[in-house]
C-alpha cells in the first residue's frame, strides 16, 4: 500500500485536531485546579468555606526571636530539624520583606519593616501552579481551597518544586524520621523521596480546632478563618485594614495575607 | 539479528567493556541513590532539577533531531538520505531511551512510577511528555526495526510502515515543544517563561541531533569499511549550520528583551549565567564557552572550505554538540532557578555519585546505539562484499 503526499497531510490534519483537542483539555478549568474566568465566580460561590490566613506583622513585629508557631507546626506535624539548608524542610518560617517581597521593597521604607523578619507558608492559592503540574494528583485542591497532598502518591518529580512561585514546598531529600525530635504519633511521618508543605492543619480543621500556629500565637498576629463568610474574623480585619499578598500578579490568587 | 552485534574484532569489545564498566559503576550510584535519597546529589531546596533533567531535556532534542533526515527523504523525496536514515532513527531510539532512564534517575520514588499511567492526569504537561516520547520510541522501534529487516533481505521497506514514518515527522516536533512546556509555562519562573522556548528548544534539537549523528557517522566512516555518501554529509552539515544560526538568533532575541525591558527578573537569569549575579559565578566559564563554541561550530559549517574538510567537519559538528549542550545540558534548568522564589542565590554542583549515575545512562545510550549500528554495518559491509 502506498501513501501520496495527500493522504498524508489529511492523516497530520486529523491528528492535529485530536492533539488540539488535548490541548483545549489543559486549558480547560478542571476539577483539580479552580475554576478559570467566567465559571470561576460561579464555582468559588458554590463552596460554603474557603480557608484563609491573616498575618498581622504589626503584632509579630515586637516579639523578637519568638518561634511559638513554627515550632508548634515542627511539633504538631513531624517535621524534621536538618541543618543543611539544601535539605531543610519547613512549613512555617521567617524570611525577611525584602525577600518576602521581592518585587515590592524599596530601600526608604521603614527600617523597622526592612529588618522584621515575615511568617511565610503555604498560600493556598485559588489558582496553584503546584497542583496544575502534579502528573498524579498527589497534590490537590479541596472544595474549602486548601491545597493538599497524598504523600503516599507522590512519585517526587519535584514538578510542584519549580511551579510553586513562593518557595513553600520541601522535598524529603534524605529519610526525615531520624531528624524528627519528637514524633506525634497522631499525624504521620513522611519517607524519603516525597515532597511536603503546609497543609493548613487540615487534620485539626476535621476536630474543630485552629490550626497549630494560630493556637500557638499568643499575640494574637496570626488570624484563621473562613473568607467566603462575610462576618467572619478574617473578612472582618481584612474589610478594615490594608493587606498584601504575595506576588499577586501571577494570579495564583494566594489566600495568606498580610498586615503591615 | 542481534546476533550480528556478538561479533566483532578487539577493538570492539574494548569498547563494549568499557561502556559496561561505566554501566556498572552508574548502577552502584544508582543503588546508593535509592538506599540513601536523592540527597546524595547536589541538589537542594532551590535547585530542586539538576544535571538529570538537564541531560533530559538535551537528549529529547537530539532524538528530535533525527526529522531533519526524515523529512527531506520522505516529503521531499531527497533519495541521498536513504542509505543514511536509519543511522538517525537508531541515535533517535538510544536517545529517547536515555531521555527516559534520566526521568526514572530524577524521581524521589521511582518505584511509584506507574502512577502517572494508574492516575493519568492530563493537566499536567508531564503527562503529556510521557506520551509523546514514549509514542516517540515506539514509531522509531518500528520503522528502524522494519526497515533493518527488509535491508537484511535486500527489499524496500514494506509499504505499511510509511503511515509510521508520515506522522514520526509531526511527533518529533511534538516532542521538543511538549518538553519546553514543561518549563515555559511556570509562573515565576522568570527565565524560562518565555514564548520562544519551544522554538529555541527546537533549533538546538535541530542543530545538535544531526551534528551528533555526523559525528557517529564519521567514526564509522574510520572504523568500518562502509562509508556514507559525501554529499548526503555535507547537506545535513548544511541544516546544522541554518539550526544553529537560529538557534544563537533566538538566544540574541532573549537578550534583547530581557535588556531593553530592563525588567530585574528577566534579567537576572542570564546576568547570574552570563556575568556572574551578586557574588555567584559558577556557570559563568561553561555559558561563555557555549557560546563562543556555538559561534566557531557556525563559521566552520557556514564555510564550504572548512566544511568540506573531514576534520574540520568533525570539529565544526563537535563544536556544535558541546555549545548546544551546555546551554540546554547545564545552562537551562539551572538558570531558571536562579534566583530563587525570595531573590536569593544557591548554586548547584553535582556530586560524583550524581555525576556517575549520569555517565552510565549515557554508556547505556551508547551501548544501545552500538548493538544498533553494529547489526546495520553488518548489512552494510555485506552488501559492499556482494558487489
Amino acid at each position: 500500500m502506498g501513501i501520496d503526499r495527500r493522504s498524508f497531510l489529511k492523516i497530520v490534519g486529523l491528528s492535529a485536531l485530536g492533539v488540539s483537542s488535548g490541548a483545549w483539555e489543559v486549558l480547560q478549568p478542571g476539577e483539580v485546579d479552580a475554576a478559570h474566568g467566567h465559571a470561576a465566580a460561579e464555582h468559588v460561590e458554590k463552596a460554603a468555606t474557603r480557608w484563609a490566613m491573616v498575618v498581622d506583622m504589626r503584632r509579630c513585629k515586637d516579639e523578637k526571636g519568638c518561634t511559638k508557631c513554627i515550632d508548634a507546626c515542627r511539633l504538631v506535624h513531624n517535621i524534621p530539624v536538618i541543618d543543611n539548608p539544601k535539605r531543610e524542610v519547613k512549613w512555617i518560617w521567617k524570611e525577611e520583606y525584602e525577600h518576602a517581597f521581592p518585587d515590592s521593597h524599596n530601600e526608604y521604607m521603614p527600617d523597622e519593616l526592612k529588618e522584621t523578619p515575615f511568617i511565610l507558608m503555604c498560600n493556598h492559592c485559588d489558582h496553584p501552579p503546584c497542583v496544575r503540574v502534579c502528573p498524579t494528583k498527589a497534590t490537590f485542591k479541596r472544595p474549602d481551597g486548601i491545597v493538599a497532598m497524598d504523600y503516599h502518591r507522590c512519585i517526587g518529580c519535584r514538578f510542584c518544586m519549580a511551579a510553586c512561585p513562593y518557595g513553600s514546598r520541601n522535598l524529603n531529600w534524605i529519610n526525615p524520621r531520624p531528624y524528627i525530635k519528637e514524633i506525634n504519633n497522631e499525624f504521620p511521618t513522611r519517607m524519603k523521596g516525597v515532597v511536603e508543605k503546609c497543609n493548613f492543619c487540615v487534620e485539626r480543621l476535621a476536630k474543630g480546632l485552629q490550626p497549630a500556629c494560630v493556637e500557638a500565637c499568643h499575640c494574637g498576629a496570626l488570624l484563621f478563618g473562613n473568607l467566603h463568610d462575610p462576618e467572619s474574623n478574617v473578612r472582618r480585619v481584612l474589610r478594615s485594614n490594608v493587606s498584601i499578598r504575595r506576588k499577586p500578579e501571577l494570579g495564583t490568587h494566594p489566600c495568606v495575607f498580610y498586615l503591615v | 539479528m542481534i546476533e550480528k552485534a556478538l561479533k566483532g574484532g578487539p577493538r570492539y569489545w574494548a569498547w563494549i567493556s568499557f561502556l559496561l564498566l561505566v554501566i556498572l559503576i552508574g548502577f552502584i550510584s544508582y543503588l546508593r541513590q535509592l538506599s540513601v535519597g536523592l540527597g546524595i546529589t547536589g541538589m537542594s531546596r532551590d535547585i530542586s532539577w539538576g544535571v538529570y533533567i538537564a541531560q533530559f531535556t538535551y537528549l529529547v532534542g537530539v532524538a528530535a533531531g533525527a526529522v531533519m533526515l526524515v523529512m527531506p527523504k520522505y516529503l521531499h523525496g531527497y533519495k541521498r538520505y536513504g542509505d543514511i536514515i536509519i543511522f538517525g532513527e537508531f541515535l533517535a531510539i538510544a536517545a529517547v531511551t536515555m531521555c527516559l532512564l534520566f526521568i526514572i534517575a530524577d524521581l524521589g520514588q521511582p518505584m511509584r512510577l506507574m502512577n502517572v499511567l494508574l492516575h493519568p492526569t492530563p493537566n499536567s504537561i508531564l503527562f503529556w511528555d510521557m506520551i509523546v516520547l514514549n509514542g516517540y520510541l515506539f514509531i522509531n522501534l518500528i520503522v528502524g526495526y522494519n526497515t533493518l529487516l527488509a535491508m537484511r533481505k535486500n527489499v524496500p521497506p514494506p509499504g505499511w510502515i510509511k503511515p509510521f514514518i508520515y506522522v514520526s515527522i509531526p511527533w518529533a516536533f511534538s516532542i521538543h515543544t511538549v518538553t519546553a512546556f514543561l518549563y515555559c509555562g511556570l509562573p515565576g519562573r522568570h527565565a524560562w517563561l518565555t514564548a520562544i522556548m519551544a522554538p529555541r528548544f527546537l533549533a538546538s534539537a535541530f542543530a545538535s541531533g544531526p551534528a551528533f549523528l555526523l559525528i557517529m557517522l564519521m567514526i564509522i566512516k574510520r572504523v568500518t569499511r562502509w562509508s556514507p555518501d559525501p554529499e548526503a554529509i555535507q547537506n545535513v552539515a548544511r541544516t546544522i549550520c541554518y539550526a544553529m544560526i537560529a538557534n544563537l538568533f533566538f538566544l540574541g532575541l532573549e537578550f534583547f528583551t530581557s535588556f531593553y525591558s530592563n525588567i530585574p527578573g528577566h534579567m537576572n537569569p542570564l546576568k547570574y549565567l552570563f556575568w556572574g549575579l551578586w557574588g555567584h559565578n559558577a556557570l559563568v566559564p561553561w555559558m561563555r564557552t557555549s557560546v563562543i563554541v556555538g559561534l566557531i561550530g557556525v563559521f566552520i559549517m557556514l564555510v564550504p572550505q572548512l566544511r568540506r574538510k573531514e576534520g574540520f567537519l568533525i570539529l565544526g559538528c563537535a563544536a556544535i554538540v558541546l555549545g548546544t549542550w551546555i546551554d540546554k545540558g547545564v545552562g537551562l534548568v539551572i538558570g531558571g532557578f536562579i534566583p530563587n522564589p525570595f531573590e536569593k542565590i544557591t548554586e548547584y554542583q553535582p556530586t560524583l555519585p550524581e555525576i556517575s549515575i549520569t555517565l552510565g545512562i549515557w554508556a547505556t545510550g551508547f551501548l544501545i546505539l552500538t548493538v544498533l549500528y553494529k547489526m546495520v554495518i553488518y548489512l552494510k559491509e555485506r552488501d559492499l562484499a556482494a558487489e
